[in-house]
């Protein structure tokens, strides 16, 4: 399992892999926002979190539907389904491995990002607390949209439609925890609570869901 | 060990592919599975390695190891795909596949550089597998069934893009896993040159 973990890891920072890809996706994003709203400082501040987090959300869905479909083509997928090895923790282990790759520079990237946003500091250090917290359910949703998409030849767009509903709790939840990290009245630990149960609950049913998906588009 | 099918039937859509097939298979002994294209060769094997699901019938381990639920779990499956990773060198995808699989109890596998040895191609196991010429990426892909020892192989036209002694290389490991009491089922054009043998002639279904 570990050597899954390590041979993921390094096939998403070799060429094609696509690490990169999501980081520079979210900046992107990130950046053309001033360019659009215009130089209000204060409204910057103001929707900073939520930009960052809707940026995140969108560019951990980039990439997610080769989690199988890479694996398949080549036939390696075949030979993960036959072994002893529970499914599931395969695909607990990819998800992970995808993450590690992907969602964990997103986490690193968001304080430069924030600064673009002119957000202070304690607003981004919760936003990076919350991104943390956060993208690992995104993964895991995403992997039951991945596995379903498996045999499609142009899933990418299908999974990313499929996901968005499950994933629009976790934004709301993630975004809600920083602006009661930064707004006085409101409680910050409700929200943040909720978004790591939405984050745990996920990880249990989201490779049950992949595995299931997986064993059903053998062909 | 014994590996019993009995009664196995595979349906595709509408299409009963194939019907009522049974065999035994002792240890030490090969299958060699012939028809003509589309007679349900890949299909047959793909039931075999538990990949599609059976119509009805099933295959059944007699004497196996304990703790072992499916005669799958104790099979090396090598398809039309290579299951090798282009942008990984050819050492770190073997070691991959090495670790991953594990040895299934019964025996050891061979260590990387032996078996990359086996398939005559022992100095490039530091080039990316994209690399390599589609004969050689498919010998390397026989490299993957020394590294995990397996009893059960089950080879989907192994010997496609090979030429002759690259043939001749592989029915020498046929022959040698056999005599370490394996069983191998494969479907294949050409005749692989091994002694003890039963063959299954596969006609294709009938609408």
């Amino acid at each position: 399992m570990i050597a899954l973990f390590f041979r993921d890891l390094k096939l998403a920072v070799r060429a094609g892999g696509g690490a990169m890809l999501g980081v520079l996706f979210f900046m992107t994003v990130v950046a053309v926002i001033p360019f659009g709203v215009g130089p209000d400082l204060n409204l910057l501040a103001r929707i900073g979190p939520a930009i960052l987090w809707i940026g995140a959300l969108l560019a951990s869905l980039l990439g997610l539907d080769r989690l199988f479909q890479a694996e398949r083509e080549d036939g390696s997928l075949d030979l993960l389904l036959m072994q002893e090895t529970p499914l599931l923790l395969t695909v607990f282990v990819k998800c992970a491995a995808h993450w590690a790759a992907t969602g964990l520079p997103l986490v690193i990237a968001s304080p430069f990002l924030g600064l673009f946003m002119n957000m202070n500091e304690p607003a981004i250090g919760a936003t990076m607390l919350t991104l943390l917290a956060g993208t690992p359910a995104i993964t895991f949703i995403g992997a039951v949209g991945a596995a379903v998409a498996v045999a499609l030849p142009r899933g990418g767009l299908l999974v990313s439609i499929l996901v968005l509903p499950l994933a629009v709790p976790v934004l709301i939840f993630g975004v809600s925890a920083v602006y009661a990290a930064i707004e006085d009245p409101a409680p910050f630990l409700p929200p943040f609570m909720i978004l790591m149960a939405i984050t745990l609950f996920f990880a249990v049913i989201g490779p049950v869901a992949a595995a299931a998906a997986l064993r059903h588009s053998a062909d | 060990m014994r590996l019993l099918v009995e009664g196995l039937s595979a349906r595709r859509g509408e299409d009963l592919i194939f019907n009522d097939i049974s065999f035994a298979l002792a240890a030490g002994e090969a299958l060699i599975v012939t028809g003509p294209n589309g007679s349900g060769k890949s299909t047959l094997l793909r039931v075999l390695a538990g990949l599609l699901a059976a119509e009805s019938g099933g295959l059944f381990l007699e004497d196996g190891p304990p703790g072992f639920k499916h005669p799958h779990e104790l099979s090396h499956y090598l398809g039309h795909r290579n299951a090798m990773k282009r942008e990984l060198t050819v050492e770190e995808n073997l070691s991959f596949w090495q670790r991953f699989l594990g040895d299934a109890p019964g025996g050891t596998g061979t260590d990387l550089a032996a078996a990359a040895e086996a398939v005559g191609l022992a100095d490039i196991t530091h080039l990316p597998f994209g690399y390599l010429s589609a004969g050689q990426q498919r010998r390397m892909a026989m490299a993957k069934l020394l590294v995990a020892h397996r009893p059960i192989w089950i080879l989907d036209e192994p010997t496609a893009a090979l030429d002759a002694g690259a043939d001749r290389l592989f029915s020498g490991l046929v022959a040698a896993h056999l005599g370490r009491g394996g069983i191998v089922i494969t479907a294949t054009h050409q005749p692989l040159g091994i002694g003890q043998t039963q063959a299954l002639q596969m006609r294709g279904f009938v609408h």
